[in-house]
């Protein structure tokens, strides 16, 4: 039975790893805005010949 | 979200940028637009391979921008306005950010975020549509502040810079906490749950001895994050409450988490038991949730504008004869200075070179512009239409006239609320709850000692009053999510209670019962040849009156127009215009102007404007209000439900015949109120009747007082990018007709959780006739405690679903 008790504790830890990435997540932003980005991500990439030779944006 | 479509009516011709009606005169690449300033913007978007702009969204563009006076950003050269407004600067990168009112579609968001391919002194800019805000970052090598305003105006996303922007930074982090608690609350209870199942399923008989230990002090050591930090707030709320020897609808949850755990940890430690900390876990992650949901709150609204965010931040100083820019809090008496065209006048001021033509129509609620000579005092918050004035400035801005009316106490005190109907019910439940336990613990002392505490503390487990603060909840949370479906967002969720309560209401008359730009137009006289049509359009573009534009909409929807040459043109403010076209003098104006008799009332009082060629009359406009679509049936059936209305209005009493045919004989109408006599009229209520509760409707800066006097203040929005004065309730202007609908959806909103309170109290009761036995398993009690909370919360959303359906919304 020391099986499960490994096992336990190894899901435990995975959870314990997706939380950390949630509170990550959350610190950086990234739930500020939940809108936004479902309609920026709709938007076109311009086709290469158009682009500018200028700075590409950042992309935070 | 995205879906703010403008109406249109059918017409010739539209503006490829902005939508709006058009004659054919602009136009380029064979597109039409209704002014230069449009053409322009399309012109600039064209040359940076930007025409997406109007694939994305039909029309987005916005009117009228495309040119702007050179001079009116100068103020932002100026380094303590630049520090106020910069939030952070090292010298190459310098981010900004920026409240955009006109946001409102997927075009938006992509052009403000392509900014870097007009200009590349901007490096970055991200939008947040929700806030309406726009993120920069720019190179102040390359292009300074004052130049990325100005670009943005000139597309026509003129940043909302006003004098509260400089004084205060927006709170964000808030929000955050509340997103920790809920993650790590349920992470905890599904992971405690999960380990529960053997307990559950083995009914408490596990095999091995060891792995019951193991599982029972991971569940303790999980729980632990949940019980000091999830649950704190429960604890804080509670614990002030009691300060103040005052039961909220907190003090019964803290005490079950605080039974249960103790509970808990005692058996697991003594090895007498599992516990419930799934149960706990599982109250504590549920209420979280439901109180987040409860907080919906609007982020690209402010409930909260007083007339520091009506005002502008800068202002133009003449000093020794040169022009320097100021901030308007550094106005002092005696300071000169320069108002031009379409500025607002930031303090009380005496003209001293150039004429005032001032529309004070937001401030006061009057429609016809003033007209002010050198010498004659101005009161700051009216916009000037005529050109570019001097002036000097008699109070600094916080003594001017209007904004004394801040000085009233009703702007300092919160809104005295009654405590929400659900705390008496809080109460009962707690006193009833220990009433069971305390009798349970008489029996159980009486005949079995052993049982005493199990039977007591389980009582306090399962009685759940997570179902009471649930039902409320999630009842106010749907019912705020349905108010804003249709358009009328409320500040939270304590303003529906006070809705329900609201017994009289009183309305303003401009811009909330009609509407603030259009007009009936009614045109009686010698039959108008299409030449003509086309003389009245071309001189009545030249004019600022607002009279002029109702009749250029008027003539544009109904005939297509061309425009002429207009030679010698003049407007006289308050009389009327004139010039020559075609070799002919056309006039337009009021009696008095055109025939040389009649009375001198001014324009906008008769609402006639006269029309003559070569000196001949031809006809008369007649121009009246137009009253919003749906105000009498709403009006009538509150009249019919029995509430007292009222009407007050800053404008003359040229309405006061259609008013009275809507609203009655027994409503109180008067006219020409300021706004501090707004204010004593909603405290004469007040004290008259003290069981009477007061809705205020209203759209302007003189309305601020009465909003904040009423026990529920609602702003008239007629677009997201006009200022609203501070309220408890925004309401889009088109769905003032539905204002009855509303108070009747938030009355129901009671009967609705009332319900729910006695379906939990069934839940309640059969939980408690467990425990008092002294035999509540922890599979019972984690059963029913998400049973019931599932089964509340749905029957709530389907009940306040059915009652929005029901009542129309």
């Amino acid at each position: 039975m020391s099986v499960l008790i490994l096992l336990i504790g190894f899901s435990i830890l995975i959870a314990g790893g997706f939380l950390v990435a949630f509170i990550w997540s959350v610190k950086k932003g990234q739930y500020d805005d939940d809108y936004t980005p479902s309609v920026r991500m709709l938007f076109d990439d311009k086709p290469i010949a158009e682009k500018k030779s200028s700075l590409t944006p950042k992309q935070k | 979200m995205l879906k703010e479509t403008k109406t249109r009516k059918k017409i010739a011709t539209q503006c490829y940028h902005c939508g709006e009606a058009c004659d054919t005169s602009i136009s380029t690449d064979e597109k039409y637009f209704c002014c230069e300033g449009c053409k322009f913007v399309f012109q600039l978007l064209q040359e940076n391979g930007l025409c997406n702009y109007y694939e994305l969204s039909d029309r987005p563009g916005i009117k009228g921008k495309g040119k702007f006076s050179s001079q009116r950003f100068a103020y932002l050269d100026n380094e303590e306005v630049k520090r106020k407004l910069i939030r952070f600067d090292d010298g190459r990168q310098c981010h900004v950010n920026f409240y955009l009112p006109q946001m409102h579609c997927a075009s938006c968001i992509w052009l403000l975020e392509s900014l870097h391919t007009i200009d590349t002194g901007i490096l970055f800019s991200k939008t947040n549509f929700q806030r309406k805000e726009v993120f920069i970052d720019f190179d102040t090598s390359r292009i300074s502040l004052r130049k990325v305003v100005e670009l943005l105006a000139f597309i026509g996303y003129e940043p909302y810079i006003s004098f509260n922007e400089g004084e205060k930074k927006k709170a964000k982090k808030i929000s955050r906490k509340k997103f920790f608690k809920i993650g790590v609350a349920g992470f905890c209870f599904s992971n405690i749950m999960m380990l529960s199942f053997p307990e559950y399923f083995s009914s408490g008989n596990i095999g091995q001895a060891d792995l019951q230990n193991v599982f029972s002090y991971l569940n303790l050591i999980l729980s632990l994050p949940v019980f000091f930090y999830s649950a704190n707030e429960f604890f804080i709320s509670a614990w002030k409450g009691l300060q103040q020897r005052w039961l909220n609808i907190d003090a019964p949850i803290a005490l079950a988490i605080l039974v249960t755990f103790s509970r808990s940890v005692y058996e697991i430690i003594s090895g007498t038991g599992a516990g419930y900390l799934d149960s706990m876990s599982g109250i504590v992650f549920f209420m979280l949730v439901g109180r987040w949901f409860q907080d919906k709150t609007y982020d690209s609204f402010s409930f909260d504008r007083d007339y520091k965010s009506y005002f502008p931040l800068g202002v133009t100083l003449i000093k020794n004869g040169k022009e320097e820019t100021s901030t308007i809090n550094k106005l002092q008496k005696d300071d000169k200075i320069l108002i031009r065209q379409n500025e607002m006048i930031p303090a009380d001021a005496v003209i001293t070179d150039g004429e005032g033509n001032i529309d004070y129509s937001f401030v006061s609620g009057e429609n016809t512009p003033l007209l002010k000579r050198k010498g004659e005092l101005v009161y700051a918050g009216g916009k000037q239409l005529g050109a570019a004035m001097e002036m000097e400035v008699v109070n600094p801005v916080e003594q001017s006239y209007i904004t004394q009316l801040w000085n009233n106490d009703v702007f300092t005190q919160q809104k005295n609320r009654e405590k929400s109907f659900i705390h008496p019910w809080s109460r009962y439940f707690t006193v009833i709850l220990f009433l069971i336990a305390g009798s349970s613990a008489l029996y159980w002392g009486i005949n079995d000692l052993s049982k005493i505490l199990p039977s007591v503390t389980a009582s306090l487990i399962v009685a759940c009053p997570c179902s009471l603060l649930l039902s409320a909840t999630f009842t106010f949370g749907n019912m705020l999510r349905h108010f804003g479906k249709n358009k009328f967002y409320l500040k939270n969720s304590s303003v529906i209670e006070a809705l329900s309560r609201i017994n009289t209401i009183v309305f303003d008359k401009t811009g909330t019962l009609t509407h603030s730009s259009q007009a009936n137009v009614v045109y009686e006289g010698d039959k108008l040849s299409a030449e003509e049509i086309n003389m009245i359009y071309s001189l009545i573009k030249e004019s600022v009156h607002p009279l002029s534009r109702i009749i250029k909409q008027e003539l544009i929807s109904k005939h297509s127009v061309q425009p002429l040459r207009v030679n010698n043109f003049k407007e006289i403010a308050g009389k009327g215009i004139v010039g020559s076209i075609n070799n002919k003098q056309i006039k337009l104006g009021s009696k008095q102007f055109i025939e040389g008799n009649g009375s001198t009332t001014s324009l906008s009082q008769t609402g006639e404007v006269y029309f003559s060629v070569n000196g001949i009359k031809k006809g008369v406009f007649k121009i009246s209000n137009q009253y919003r679509k749906g105000v009498a049936e709403m009006i009538n059936s509150l009249t019919q439900k029995k509430y007292k209305l009222q009407v007050l209005s800053g404008d003359n009493a040229a309405e006061k015949n259609n008013l009275e045919s809507i609203f009655g004989e027994h409503a109180i109408i008067r006219f020409h109120q300021s706004p501090q006599e707004k204010l004593n009229f909603i405290n004469e209520l007040k004290n008259k009747n003290s069981s009477a509760k007061v809705l205020m409707l209203g759209d302007g800066l003189n309305d601020a007082g009465a909003l904040k006097q009423a026990d529920v203040g609602v702003a008239v929005s007629e677009n997201t990018s006009q200022f609203t004065p501070a309220c408890d309730a925004i309401i889009d202007s088109h769905e003032v007709r539905k204002l009855h609908k509303f108070i009747q959806y938030a009355r129901s909103g009671k009967k609705i959780i009332t319900w729910s309170f006695v379906l939990s109290i069934l839940y309640n009761v059969v939980g408690l006739s467990f425990a008092v036995q002294g035999s509540l398993s922890p599979l019972v009690a984690a059963i029913l405690m998400p049973v019931s909370s599932i089964s509340i919360v749905t029957f709530v959303t389907a009940a306040t679903s059915f009652s929005a359906k029901r009542k129309g919304l």
